[in-house]
């Protein structure tokens, strides 16, 4: 009943499958069994989004899903991101303003703030603060992962946004 | 942490999830959005033999607007519920609390019908569903019965659901007319547990309160209702001396608990200011105060 099933999904558009007992976490899976190893795995109980991958078109954290729950998704991990040598914009933006550091929380960081720019339109740099407090850094002080997030959205919708640092 | 060995059953209808409960009864627990089951799982405060996997059941995710009633199904998504303008204009208490549950990421997985019977004393929905007295429709291969939301709570993580019962839908009634609402909830960090929150829904006639609901999460077992709270702002209005008793009435109400996060005490105050906050709110909105 607990042996190991095929699961086959799609990760950064290519068909995958492998082998996940029930139990195992849909984190371990992308790392140990598929060998994509950009997902970081932290606290492994849904607090520090080091984990997070886009499921179907949003963020999750794939320390709170179960291998076997991916049956069929739609999966883009941090190393579907670049083409080729040729980083993706968030990533140009996190390495010009300094976002960070060590590195361990930044593939989360950049799955969580894709799926916040594209889920708002509209975003302040209050709700930028706000949505990537979903992701814990413990090196940078977030300065340079908000100034990053910020101009990736601005990029995005194409207007500007304005910085609290603007009142004086 | 990962989770104890189990196994996962994946139903692709209601009626194959409810025979499976039927069969595994206490062995199983169904798995909605994992969101907060999973974290129980890893820390071995939850050791089932088998999750009974409910994401495949398409059709217990919708909103739906039912006359005078918003019905969701248990599997719906808070993000879903965040982005309805169905819930938006008809239950804006029910949307404004659920943008405070957690991060976007935790809202993408998480679903209403798992919160609710998870009962966890410090989550944002069960003091809502106390707040808008909805009630909560319960399936198993015996039948169906609806619950109120009242009686739903029973003690921390413990509801009045028989171990071969699934959750599958929220009756929300439409907020009335000349009503208002806030949520407000206090936390050591945006999108951790709430130390204590307050959903307030009331309606007013004539600038005066005529139906006052006031729930709390997090200042004890479960969710509950500030009854004394409630009467006092019916009774004397939203003014800064009603205002006043009623946050003094709601904080000797509450029996709260101490954890390392907040102290008993701390959050009996808490429930007091917040409970001023959210009337003040919600009579703002309303326009009966500046």
């Amino acid at each position: 009943m607990k042996a190991p099933r095929k699961v086959s999904l799609t990760v950064n558009g290519e068909a995958l499958s492998g082998e996940a007992s029930p139990r195992m976490l849909f984190a371990d899976f992308l790392r140990d069994v598929l060998g994509k190893t950009g997902t970081h795995v932290g606290c492994e109980h849904g607090v520090c989004g080091a984990c997070t991958v886009i499921v179907d078109d949003v963020a999750v954290r794939s320390c709170l899903m179960f291998a076997v729950q991916a049956e069929g998704a739609d999966v883009k991990t941090v190393e579907g991101l670049a083409d080729g040598e040729e980083l993706h914009p968030l990533q140009k933006l996190f390495s010009e303003h300094r976002a960070l550091q060590c590195g361990y929380c930044t593939p989360g960081m950049l799955m969580t703030a894709i799926d916040l720019v594209a889920s708002n339109n509209a975003l302040s740099e209050q709700d930028i603060k706000v949505g990537m407090s979903a992701a814990l850094c413990r090196c940078t002080g977030y300065d340079g992962i908000v100034k990053a997030v910020t101009a990736y959205a601005e990029q995005v919708h194409g207007k500007p946004i304005k910085r609290e640092s603007d009142n004086g | 942490m990962k989770p104890p060995l189990l196994d996962i059953l994946t139903p692709s209808s209601l009626a194959e999830a409810l025979s499976l409960l039927s069969e595994h009864g206490d062995e199983a627990r169904p798995l909605a959005g994992g969101q907060s089951l999973v974290p129980l799982l890893n820390f071995r405060m939850s050791r089932p033999a088998i999750l009974i996997d409910l994401n495949q059941i398409a059709d217990l995710a919708y909103i739906k607007d039912a006359g005078d009633y918003i019905a969701i199904g248990a599997m719906t998504r808070e993000r879903s519920i965040e982005d309805s303008d169905l819930v938006r204009k008809e239950a804006p208490l029910l949307q404004e609390a659920t943008t405070q549950i957690a991060h976007l990421p935790i809202r993408n997985r998480g679903t209403i019908g798992g919160s609710l019977a998870n009962a966890d004393p410090a989550a944002e929905y069960p003091a809502v569903v106390l707040a808008l007295e909805c009630e909560l429709v319960v399936q198993s291969v015996r039948g169906e019965r609806r619950i109120k939301a009242a009686a739903f709570f029973e003690d921390v993580l413990t509801t009045a659901l028989e171990p071969d019962e699934l959750l599958t839908e929220i009756i929300v009634p439409k907020a009335p007319s000349g009503s208002s609402s806030a949520f407000v909830e206090i936390a050591r960090r945006h999108g951790d547990f709430a130390l204590a929150g307050i959903a307030a829904q009331i309606t007013f006639a004539n600038s005066a309160p005529t139906d006052v609901r006031l729930a709390v999460c997090g200042a004890g077992t479960t969710a509950s209702r500030l009854t004394a709270a409630e009467e006092i702002i019916q009774r004397d209005g939203v003014g800064p001396e009603a205002i006043k008793a009623a946050s003094e009435a709601a904080a000797s109400a509450v029996d709260p608990m101490s954890d390392l996060h907040a102290s008993a005490d701390y959050r009996r105050r808490l429930t007091g200011v917040m409970i001023g906050q959210a009337v003040e709110k919600a009579a703002q909105r309303a326009g009966v105060i500046s």
